[in-house]
Parts: C-alpha cells; structure tokens; sequence
C-alpha cells in the first residue's frame, strides 16, 4: 500500500472535510435552537459561491471582497426567511420544517437553474492563494490548504462563542428553556432570527470558500448537503464541537477510502451512517434522549 | 402595586384559574397557599406572561401584564424564580447567575451576592445541574437579585429542601424583603410563610377563597393547615 498516496487522499479528504464541518455546525446550531431541521442549508451554500461569482462577473468584486458581502447578503436573506416563513412552524413537528426548508431549496435552486443555467460555472482561485504546498508527501493546492486552515480556524471561532461568551451561554440557555430565558428579559423571537440568519450566513462563507473548489452549479448544495445530513446523523444532533469532528472526521474517512477501496469513496459516509443508526442511534456525540 | 383582576387562564383546553382577584402592595411579602393544582404555579406564570391563554387583568405600573410579552413583563422590573428552579443544565453555575440581564439600576452586587450564597462562588465553574438542590435553589433566587427587579416571584422556594436549606431561604428572604422588595410567595408550607409574609391568600380549585392579614394568620392556621393537607 502506497502511504504518500493514502496520506494525500486524506489530506484532500480533509478539505471536504471542513465544508461538511462548516455546514453541519450551522445545522446543529439552528436545529439546537429552533428546532428546524434545515434543508435549506445546501441552498444557502450554493447561493453564497452563486454570490461570489455574480459579485466577480458585474461588480468586479474579487474573492476576498465576497467572502465577507456573501455571508452578510446570505445573512440578510436568512433573517427574511426566518421571519416570513420558519417562525410559523415552531409549534409544530420538526417534519413541517423540514417540509418547508425542502420546498424552499427546491424552489430556489431551480430559480437559479432557470437564471444562470445548469452547467457548472468557473470561479478562479485568488491570485494571492495560487501556487502550492510542499508537504513532504504531497504538492498541496495552496487555495486547498487555506480552505483547511481557514476552515478549522472559523470552526473553532463559532465553537469558543458558543461555548465560552455571555452570548452563547444565552444562546445555550435558550436551546435548553426558551421560555424562562424569555422571561428573564431577553427576547428570543429575535434571538431566534439571528440565529437563523448566522447559521445561513455560515453556509455561504462556506460557499464561497468551495467556489473556487467545486464548479459554481445550482445543484452544488443539494450534492453536499444530502451528505452533511449523514454528517450529523452520525455526529448525533445538538453537539457543537461534535459536528466538527465529525465533519472533518468523515472527510478523512472518505479521503482513506479514495486511496484504499476507491469504488466505496462516495458511499463510505453512508455505511457509517448505517452502522451508527443501528449501533448508537443517538450519534457519536448527540446527549441521550 | 400588582393588581390581578378576573384572571382566567388555559393549558390548551384545560381551564385553570376561574376569575382570580388579588392584590400585591408594594415592598409587602404576600404569600399564596393552596395544594397541588390549586393554580398557584398558573398565576405566576400568568403575570410572567408564561401562559398561552388568559383572560381578566393583572395591572402593573399602570399596564395591563397580560398584553405584554414575557421578556417586556421582565423589563417592567419583575423577574421569576420558577418551581423547578430553572437552572440550564448547558450553563456553569456562574454562567447561570449572569444569564438574566440587568433590567435596573439598583440590583444587589455581586460582593453581596456571593456574601449571602457562598456556595455559588465556590462552584461557580461547575455545571449548574451539578449543584445540590439547596444549591440550585440559592442559584435560582440569587440569579434574579442580580437584574434589579424589584418584584420578585419565588414558587416554592423551600420545596424538597432539607430543614437548614429552608432556615437559610427564609433569612435569604427576611433580607431582600427588609430592602423593599414586593415578593410574591408561592408555598404548601404554611409555617414557612408564617410570620415572613404580610398578607396570605388561600387558594382552591383555581380561584381565591380567603385573604388572611398576618397577623390573623396564626389564629388560622388550624384552617390553613387543613386546606393544604392532602
């Protein structure tokens, strides 16, 4: 067995592994608190790489300009969403939600289809971040290499705010009693929107970030997200720091795969997904009902 | 002055308080005794704002409570301390006791704070679940002493706790109560409230059936005693 080849694979496994850890902590968080289950998220993601290129094409606004407006664009649109149709459902079963955010991805995407067409659009690589990496084992994209760092880095950022500001103690606090947190003074519909709208705007950052990566097509959220959600079926609802391992834990496993049993590569996450539902339904990381 | 006029109020289809009328004075301890499912734990919520559906009025500062949301009945200076305690499992103990924001000016200082409950000094890093009932309970009304609410709910502050715990809360609240804070005191113990409270409302099946000034009180209690008796 080839060791440089398997330590390749996963390092590049790693860099998908970051946009599932960036997707499934916006999920966590959103369904941590408002009890929805996102599938709009892919579709937020998408719209943030459709954003950076549409940004580039009649603006001339480069990468580093739309990785800050995309995720406040995205952010905005969340806090609409939120407010004109999500905060509807909170009465009722987690399924309503789930209904609406996938009529509303579905919509959307083929909104975006219709406007930009189906084919995959290219989005180049910032001129600061081209070239390569020598890794002793492998030449690694420098773009890949930001990705990964970046990535971690605005992992473990939302992690500390969550876990270790007055704001996430109230946001914890709210996951936990919305209506006693509601009655000490602090208005949670509002709390509850902004929520929302982070939770989005973190998919578009992530969707500008795979700009670059990935061909900027309307259908590239829906592909990434049918995986994230096995992402944090195994990973287990409502654990932060969870989702994260758990996102660039499956990307190395599906790297490993790639150099070891390739045939298996798009199906391992699902397998383990499998094997977590029958072995631990609670996932990895998720709190015993 | 908090004034509860003709309260109704609903858990879904389930009528609870039929017409309840009850007067709270200002800087005055008045406590609310009934069984279990009397409502006593449905008209704190109400004048929280905690409940879906009510009818009747509940004055305050010259508002109606029940057109209000429960974050903007907080704001109006009035914090609770519900029966279960409502500490979050997710926070430390010292991030339990920051959590409810400071709504006024003239809220009690940590220093003080800590003086009265040690205890949650010590454990501050601990997960709130963690601390021991007394503990929670400590947590619970010291975390709304903090905000500046000069009206406070306590539902059943010594339930569960054993006999030195309750001896503390009752001087816990001898103390808030001799700084003019109006307290409304939810109890099934009536010798708790004996000689804390200024005036006792009985309650039965969802409505008000006796007012008690206390110094009436321990001529009563004979009667009070039975009500409460299971």
């Amino acid at each position: 067995m080839d060791v440089y080849l398997i330590l390749s694979q996963m390092t590049l496994g790693l860099v998908n592994g970051v946009f599932y850890a960036i997707l499934s902590l916006g999920l966590a968080i959103i369904f941590g608190l408002l009890g929805v289950i996102n599938f709009a998220h892919g579709v937020f993601f998408m719209l943030g790489a459709f954003i950076a290129y549409a940004l580039g094409q009649w603006l001339g606004i480069g990468y580093w300009g739309a990785l800050i407006i995309a995720p406040l664009l995205i952010g905005m649109l969340g806090l609409v969403v939120e407010v004109t149709f999500i905060r509807h459902l909170y009465r009722l079963d987690h399924l309503y939600g789930l209904l609406l955010t996938l009529g509303l991805a579905l919509f959307v995407e083929g909104f975006i289809r219709i406007a930009f067409g189906p084919q995959g659009l290219p989005y180049s690589v910032p001129p600061s971040l081209r070239g390569a990496v020598n890794l002793g084992y492998m030449m690694l994209p420098m773009y890949r290499a930001w990705v990964v760092v970046a990535g971690v880095v605005l992992c473990l950022a939302t992690w500390l705010i969550i876990e270790w500001t007055p704001l996430g103690a109230k946001l914890r606090a709210a996951t936990d009693n919305p209506v006693l947190v509601q009655a000490f003074g602090i208005n949670v519909p509002v709390m509850l929107t902004l929520t929302y709208g982070a939770g989005v705007a973190l998919a578009a950052l992530g969707g500008v970030m795979a700009a670059p990566i990935l061909s900027v097509d309307p259908s590239m959220g829906t592909s990434v997200i049918i995986v994230v959600f096995a992402v944090v079926v195994i990973g287990g609802m409502g654990s932060i720091l969870g989702s994260i391992v758990t996102g660039l834990g499956l990307g190395l496993l599906e790297g490993l795969t790639k150099a070891v049993f390739p045939q298996a590569s798009s199906t391992v996450i699902f397998v383990a997904m499998v094997i977590i539902l029958v072995a631990r339904p609670r996932g990895l990381f998720g709190k015993a009902a | 002055m908090l004034e509860i006029r003709e309260l109704h109020a609903w858990y879904g289809e389930s009528h609870v308080l039929h017409g309840l009328n009850m007067d709270v004075p200002e800087g005055k301890v008045v406590s609310l005794l009934g069984r279990n499912g009397a409502g006593k734990t449905t008209t704190m919520r109400a004048i929280m704002g905690m409940m879906g559906k009510t009818t009747g009025a509940i004055s305050f500062g010259g508002v109606n409570l029940l057109k209000l949301r429960s974050d903007q009945i907080a704001r109006k200076g009035i914090a609770i301390c519900p029966e279960d305690r409502g500490i979050f499992p997710s926070l430390t103990v010292t991030e339990n006791l920051f959590l409810p924001p400071v709504i006024a000016k003239g809220g009690m200082d940590l220093d003080r704070i800590y003086a009265l409950f040690p205890n949650i000094k010590e454990r501050g890093s601990s997960r709130g679940t963690q601390l021991s009932g007394g503990e929670q309970q400590m947590l619970a009304i010291a975390r709304i002493l903090r905000t500046g609410a000069r009206t406070l709910l306590l539902d059943e502050p010594t339930e569960g706790l054993a006999p030195v715990i309750v001896k503390q809360i009752a001087r816990t609240i001898r103390e808030i109560k001799e700084l003019g804070y109006t307290i409304i005191l939810v109890e099934q113990n009536a010798h708790f409230v004996e000689g804390l409270a200024d005036v006792h409302y009985l309650m039965e099946n969802g409505q008000i059936i006796d007012r008690l000034e206390g110094a009436e009180f321990a001529a009563n209690i004979g009667r009070v005693d039975k009500l409460l008796a299971v």
